[in-house]
């Protein structure tokens, strides 16, 4: 599928749908909108089965078993639906482009900071290894939310969703999450 | 479990000829069967695993297999026009595909680490083999799915080095566990039917029996530093039969009846 890339917004159609959905909340993490998540891959005006035009909605979940991701495709299609822009709305869920924790935007990772997540270690991941010393390195040390502190132990690379992990802080004592580094 | 996930890319493949196709569905199938009883098995741990934290770590590497079992019977369904709950949850016991390794019942926690080491370091490898895959679809959902499971990787390395070096009971418990699912490990890597279709073609980068080597080069000098079991030359080399996929127990029927128990108290119900 062809997309339409969040800078074509001179498109005043394109615009209102990207404005749109920015509205749309995580369910599991109301601060962050699908756009700042970077859960939404594109969209594309097509022909309709019946004539009409089609828009289609790409939506990358941030992790494969993420319960969330069927909400997020009912909201989409319910917002995008809702400002009759075409005959047709259809959110697939994609995987040809693989969801990474880059695609939370600047004012994403902000929002996630001040709801006491520490935002994800920009990375650039590489191939999994089964070699242990690549391994125990793999977790970058997350910042406290809430003093800023790189003095910060992981408790569990697993939390609450699949996209979370548990850390402390060891500089004001605060256990807090972190969206995970994938 | 509902539908709708697929790679856009599925749109622009080739049309793929019927003996390809059957080939790659056997493919497909197989991987997706680990995931998902591996997943049920050690969801079994939810709300009883040694401490809070592991209780917790189980339960989403389980729901991440769920996750990924699901994906691959959606890519499975569209390749097939089949449906993937029914490829989930309406099959008899005896036409799922997982690896003997997946037959045993989680046991105890040592069993367990020790099952999931094997089988998270086998994985790695067949992903990594995948993720060269001319079929865009799978390829692109395995790029994915190895992001994931670098965590689960991690995370059981840590826990064979824990019950390695605790000694006593626990690393008894370790090595006999290891000893006596060595055999089974190996039948991950088990040729399928169409397999030189599938390697002629690019679907399957390599042979099976290339990553079976390679996963032992890897996993071997890690376990010989810990001295813990590992399969003698002999038992390295031994070709894999047939039976690697296909042999069901009374352990995994139980568990068939325990994940199908919704599935079936309501049949074609959407959820």
């Amino acid at each position: 599928m062809v997309t339409a890339a969040r800078s074509d917004i001179s498109d005043p159609r394109e615009a209102m749908i990207w404005a749109a959905l920015d509205e749309i909340a995580d369910p599991e993490i109301p601060t962050i909108s699908v756009v700042e998540l970077g859960v939404i891959g594109g969209f594309a005006f097509e022909p309709g089965l019946n004539g009409g035009e089609r828009l289609t909605v790409e939506l990358l979940p941030t992790f494969i078993g993420c319960p969330a991701v069927e909400i997020m495709r009912e909201q989409v299609g319910e917002r995008l639906r809702s400002l009759e822009v075409a005959d047709d709305v259809e959110v697939e869920i994609s995987f040809a482009e693989p969801w990474t924790s880059d695609r939370i935007s600047p004012a994403g990772r902000e929002k996630l900071c001040a709801s006491g997540f520490a935002p994800p270690t920009p990375i650039a991941l590489e191939a999994p290894s089964v070699n242990p010393d690549d391994l125990l390195t793999m977790l970058e040390i997350a910042v406290c939310p809430y003093c800023g502190s790189r003095n910060t132990t992981l408790d569990n690379p697993f939390g609450p969703t699949l996209c979370r992990a548990i850390y402390h802080c060891d500089a004001c004592h605060q256990p807090f999450e972190q969206f995970k580094t994938v | 479990m509902s539908t709708g996930v697929r790679s856009s890319n599925a749109d622009a493949a080739r049309p793929l000829a019927h003996a390809t196709r059957d080939a790659l569905a056997e493919l497909l199938l197989s991987i997706a069967d680990d995931e998902f009883v591996i997943g049920f098995w050690d969801s079994e741990w939810t709300g009883i695993a040694p401490i809070l934290e592991e209780d917790v770590a189980t339960s989403s590497i389980s729901q991440d297999e769920i996750g990924h079992a699901r994906a691959l019977y959606e890519l499975l369904a569209e390749l097939t026009g089949d449906d993937a709950d029914r490829i989930a949850f309406g099959r008899e016991p005896d036409a799922y595909r997982h690896a003997a390794l997946l037959n045993h019942p989680r046991t105890d926690w040592a069993f367990s680490v020790a099952r999931r080491y094997l089988y998270e370091t086998a994985d790695a490898v067949r992903l990594e083999a995948l993720s060269r895959s001319s079929y865009e679809p799978l390829a692109g959902l395995v790029a994915k799915m190895r992001r994931e499971e670098r965590y689960h990787l991690m995370h059981l390395d840590a826990w064979l080095r824990r019950l390695a070096d605790a000694g006593g009971d626990a690393r008894a418990r370790l090595a006999e566990a290891l000893t006596r699912l060595w055999p089974d490990a190996m039948t991950i890597f088990t040729p399928l039917g169409g397999e030189a279709t599938l390697v002629a073609e690019g679907l399957l980068p390599e042979p099976m029996e290339t990553l079976r080597e390679r996963w032992l080069t890897q996993v071997v000098p890690i376990l010989e530093t810990l001295s813990l079991p590992v399969p003698s030359g002999d038992e390295r080399g031994a070709p894999l039969t047939d039976g690697g996929r296909t042999q069901r127990t009374d352990d995994f029927r139980w568990l068939h009846g325990e994940f199908t128990m919704v599935a079936r108290s309501e049949e074609g119900a959407a959820w």
